[in-house]
């Protein structure tokens, strides 16, 4: 893991493994989508259940996302980790956008099933928080020019901002709810037949595979970007090293 | 695929599809970016050091 804080190290093995993570991802989405199209309709939704396949893995990955981020801002703040910080401001555009597949997929199927786009339940507010944490998050990074200011503040907003999980989790138990409670992970096994929760596992995973090869690119391209800033500095200490010699000669 | 609903499915699976590849091209997009970029700064660096070594001299 430390070895992993050397950017080179980073680099290298983000070229040689993004590749083969891409492959691996586009042929699980092939996988994924082929199955979720072959399923059968469910019996009460019909073909609306299809929405479940983007719905349900978007979900996993928005929570599981922040829980990313918010071991990187321990990363920062407690074992001053050198990529945390890249690993955290990486993360969040990628959380904003499954989060947004999350609620946009489930306002659609709010809709037929429902009869409404949104209601103000504590499921969907919950997650809504969450796509507004992202957005903050976003926004502070860019507000702050000193990168390890920013980090640092990004981090503990993060860390703050982790109460609203197990609320997400568990709203649907704690709150009467219209969103249904969980049916994959529950005491008692799923509570979904294998013709419709194969598809679900295998887009789930294609899900998780799409975010472990962008957050890696993504990481990579913050490594750059420090990269270029170091180089820039040094290019213009040279040349300040080279400005008085050179108006001497002028003279 | 003759449900009533199937707009509402090809819809969710248009904007999946649609913020997906956003978030793929903005990466790549953004690594090919700062690639250049970076080839860019450390030719400007290597020129000045050059600069520094000729006043040296």
């Amino acid at each position: 893991m430390w070895n992993l804080a050397n950017p080179t190290v980073f680099v290298e093995l983000t070229r040689r493994t993004s590749p083969w993570l891409a492959a691996a991802t586009a042929a699980l989405f092939a996988v994924g989508l082929y199955l979720s199209f072959a399923a059968p309709p469910d019996y009460q939704q019909g073909e609306t259940a299809k929405i479940m396949y983007l719905h349900v893995p978007a979900a996993w990955l928005s929570t599981f996302i922040y829980g990313v981020m918010a071991v990187a801002a321990l990363g920062t703040l407690v074992w001053r980790h050198p990529l945390a910080d890249a690993a955290q401001k990486a993360a969040a555009p990628l959380g904003a956008g499954f989060t947004f597949i999350c609620l946009a997929t489930g306002s659609l199927w709010g809709k037929p099933m429902w009869g409404t786009y949104w209601v103000w339940d504590a499921r969907l507010t919950s997650v809504l928080v969450l796509f507004l944490l992202y957005l903050g998050l976003i926004a502070l990074w860019r507000a702050i020019d000193d990168p390890g200011r920013a980090a640092r503040a990004a981090s503990i907003l993060t860390l703050v901002g982790c109460v609203n999980l197990p609320i997400i989790k568990f709203s649907v138990d704690w709150w009467n709810t219209l969103h249904q409670p969980a049916s994959v992970f529950r005491l008692g096994g799923p509570a979904i037949a294998p013709s419709l929760l194969w598809p679900l596992i295998v887009m789930s995973l294609a899900f998780t595979f799409l975010f472990l090869t962008l957050h890696l690119m993504a990481i990579r391209n913050e490594i750059l970007r420090r990269r270029i800033a170091r180089v820039t500095m040094l290019a213009v200490a040279e040349g300040d090293r080279l400005a008085p010699a050179l108006s001497a000669e002028g003279a | 695929m003759s449900d009533p609903h199937i707009g509402f499915v090809i819809a969710a699976y248009s904007i999946a599809a649609a913020v997906i590849a956003g978030m793929v091209g903005s990466v790549t997009i953004d690594y090919r970016r700062l690639s250049a970029h970076l080839d860019e700064a450390t030719r400007a660096l290597e020129a000045a050091r050059r600069g520094t070594k000729d006043q040296e001299r």
